[in-house]
């Protein structure tokens, strides 16, 4: 198979660097925060699958299927937190998340 | 008894200036004079046992370093050079002490007096019964300690605080070099007594010690350091200025410290430590020109002086120097001989010319004396006595050492040997002519003093009297009893208390010189006493017309009653430079600057700051702290992947610097 795996890895990496600017950038809605750490993950897994078939080699997809339930069992902590979190304060802004300040 | 003639002084001290209130003045001379005449019997029964009967004693009292690396004890070593010192301190001392009785019986504070001059005595005693280098600093500083005590005596004299303070000074930088040598004996031999460092000597003879890159031969390294030391205690040129202040003192002070035996500590020292000395030609090079010198410079300065007890006072720098080059000629013997011969007519010309003040009442500028020969006839006789055995009259106490001196300078046959041999002839005519213009003036000229101090002058009572006479007898006769014992050809007596490179011995050679350089320092002294007499009695008109109508010889009177300007050219470049050294840049920027900065003030102020910095970065901010966590990320992956490129642009000093820079910088800000 002579596909060009940088193109590849470039869908990877653009994924990633949307979720790390998801991330930096948004001040505003944690839930848009907890998304971009799914896309994040998303693209880890991406290129776990990706080297695991260039490399031949299945243990690369094994651990992404690790990897998925993980971040599902994360998401859902994530979500069942902000819930909590909301009952408390009545809010899920960023702004307000700044109790443990130094 | 070898430690009772150590400690005697010490108790005499602890009485008198313990109960001195309690004893009276009359009781505490009385107890000080005690011990200090017990002390002088051990000292005599200590020279026949070890220094007649050549038995060496070492009594090790108790450790007093004892640290494994370090170790030091309180030791005395009785060899014959100890004994000897011992003999003169105590001797000068006791009669120094008795003749105080009379010379402060007037003053209010003698019991002070008294226990001061008994615990130089004791300090001098410890600096010479050393069996360490250690101990025998801390004799060396505590006569230092008890020379500024006794200067400043009158406390409340300006003059004597600044002399007292002067002589602390000057002689802390001869203190620095004796120090400075014993670190460097310390560091090389790892330890510091005498038995060990002198036989270890030939060892290290060859040896370098590197310093700053640099390469000094290491027995001339120390040799010249512990002459630093001599140097500044001694008097020597250069670090002579304290001596002729320090006359401010009381008399019978300068008689006992500045004449006697703290000034020949030097000496002693460099007598002492003739092992290391031997090895290193260059120190004794060093020590013959620096004596030669000072034996010339102190001559002609005596020459100019007025005061009474200044001209006695360059004459013991003069004399020292003599002592000094003779031990650079490796004649150590001949300089012991000198030391002792010196202190018993220096000490009768101190006591004589104190109890000419005494009478005249505190006068102590010779040209409103003269005519004393009708009033004080005793101490004229004494005066005389003590002149001409400074002058080297034949067969009396100076004439033995002295001439030996010249004589093995010139019988060295080298450019040294003939340098100190001129220098020393010369200096010896001018000595004669200053001691016979001494005595003139004082004594035989027409009297040009108050008429009232002439009417209340008395010469000296029994208890000034009696040490005067006990010294002439002494000026007169030891050097003619003990020249064979101390400097006869062979003698037994130093028994290897003294170490001469067999190659350095020339007391032979100093047998066939010829005849005529033997006879040149008494024709020499004889006409410069001559002459002196001559110019004083026929041409004094004369002379005081050259003096104040022409500018030259004015200009050339001024010179030598300056002191050739040591004092002016020490002060404006030497101190005042060392002076703005000390305060603007060991004070103000080490001291308070550096030190506080990096020290305790500097580093809890920056702790403060800089964590108070640190906490503002914790803003609660979660995309703030994902944006520094991939940051570092990165960072940190960059350093890993990119580690084996950058790893020799990495230069750990750069970032001591960066960090330094970061420190003072950040100290700079926040004071703002």
């Amino acid at each position: 198979m002579l596909i060009d795996q940088s193109k590849f890895l470039f869908v990877a990496i653009t994924l990633f660097s949307i979720g790390l600017c998801g991330i930096m950038l948004n001040r505003k809605n944690i839930i848009i925060m907890l998304m971009s750490i799914e896309l994040m993950l998303l693209s880890i897994n991406y290129s776990f699958i990706l080297f695991s078939v260039f490399l031949d080699d299945v243990i690369g997809q094994l651990f992404a299927l690790f990897v998925l339930t993980v971040a599902a069992a994360e998401s859902a902590i994530g979500l069942a937190i902000l819930v909590i979190y909301y009952r408390v304060r009545g809010t899920v802004s960023i702004d307000y998340i700044n109790l443990m300040k130094g | 008894m070898y430690l009772a003639l150590v400690f005697c002084p010490l108790v005499g001290f602890m009485l008198a200036i313990c109960f001195g209130r309690l004893l009276s003045p009359k009781g505490a001379a009385l107890i000080t004079c005690a011990f200090m005449f017990l002390s002088f019997i051990c000292s005599l029964i200590a020279f026949f046992e070890v220094g007649l009967s050549r038995c060496p004693t070492y009594i090790k009292l108790s450790p007093w370093i004892d640290s494994e690396l370090l170790d030091s004890s309180w030791g005395f070593l009785f060899d014959s050079v100890t004994v000897c010192m011992c003999l003169l301190v105590t001797c000068i001392s006791c009669l120094v002490h008795v003749y105080s009785t009379g010379y402060m019986s007037h003053d209010p504070h003698q019991p002070r007096f008294m226990s001061y001059l008994s615990l130089f005595t004791f300090f001098m005693l410890m600096l010479v019964t050393a069996d360490n280098f250690l101990q025998l600093f801390f004799g060396w500083e505590g006569v230092g300690l008890c020379s500024y005590l006794l200067i400043n005596f009158w406390f409340t004299r300006l003059q004597a605080n600044k002399s007292a303070i002067k002589a602390m000074v000057v002689n802390r930088v001869g203190d620095f070099g004796l120090a400075l040598g014993i670190f460097s004996i310390f560091a090389v031999f790892r330890t510091i007594e005498y038995s060990t460092v002198f036989s270890l000597v030939p060892y290290f003879t060859g040896f370098n010690l590197s310093f700053f890159n640099l390469n000094f031969n290491l027995i001339a390294c120390i040799s010249i350091f512990l002459f630093i030391g001599a140097v500044g205690k001694s008097a020597q040129i250069g670090l002579h200025t304290w001596l002729p202040d320090a006359m401010e003192g009381p008399t019978p002070v300068s008689a006992l410290i500045h004449a006697a035996t703290m000034v020949t500590a030097g000496v002693f020292l460099i007598i002492r430590c003739s092992p290391i000395f031997e090895y290193s030609l260059d120190a004794l090079f060093v020590v013959v020109c620096v004596g030669a010198m000072t034996a010339f410079f102190a001559a002609t300065v005596g020459v100019f002086q007025n005061d009474l007890k200044k001209i006695i006072a360059y004459s013991t720098c003069s004399q020292l120097g003599y002592m000094v080059f003779a031990c650079g000629l490796s004649n150590y013997s001949v300089s012991m001989f000198h030391v002792l011969n010196h202190a018993y007519f220096k000490a009768l010309l101190f006591l004589s010319a104190g109890s000419v003040i005494h009478a005249l009442s505190d006068e102590q500028d010779m040209r409103r004396m003269g005519g004393l020969i009708q009033v004080l006839p005793f101490t004229y006789i004494m005066i005389v006595i003590g002149s001409l055995a400074l002058m080297g009259f034949p067969f009396l106490t100076g004439f033995y050492s002295k001439d030996v001196i010249l004589e093995i300078a010139y019988s060295k046959y080298n450019f040294l040997g003939t340098f100190a041999h001129w220098l020393g002839v010369v200096s010896a005519s001018i000595t004669a002519f200053y001691s016979f213009k001494l005595l003139y003036m004082t004594f035989i000229s027409s009297p040009n003093g108050f008429k009232s101090s002439f009417q209340s002058a008395h010469d000296a009572p029994f208890p000034m009297a009696f040490p005067l006479f006990l010294l002439s007898l002494g000026s007169i006769f030891l050097g003619y009893i003990s020249r064979d014992l101390f400097i006869g050809l062979g003698t037994p007596f130093w028994n290897n208390s003294i170490f001469i490179l067999p190659e350095h011995i020339n007391t032979i050679d100093a047998e066939f010189i010829p005849l005529y350089i033997k006879w040149l320092p008494f024709f020499a002294s004889i006409a410069g006493a001559v002459i002196s007499v001559m110019l004083y009695h026929l041409f004094s008109c004369a002379l005081f017309n050259l003096y104040s109508n022409n500018t030259f010889f004015n200009n050339v009177y001024t010179f030598f009653n300056k002191k050739w300007f040591f004092d002016r050219l020490q002060n404006e470049f030497l101190a005042s430079f060392l002076l703005k050294l000390g305060y603007g840049v060991t004070y103000k920027i080490i001291d308070k600057g550096l030190i506080e900065l990096f020290g305790p003030l500097g580093v809890s102020k920056n702790t403060y700051n800089v964590s108070k910095q640190v906490s503002l970065l914790q803003s609660g901010l979660i995309n703030q702290y994902a944006f520094l966590m991939f940051v570092f990320l990165v960072i940190f992956l960059v350093i890993n992947v990119f580690s084996p490129i950058l790893v020799s642009f990495i230069d750990l000093q750069v970032y001591f610097v960066l960090l330094l820079s970061l420190l003072i910088n950040n100290l700079y800000l926040t004071k703002k």
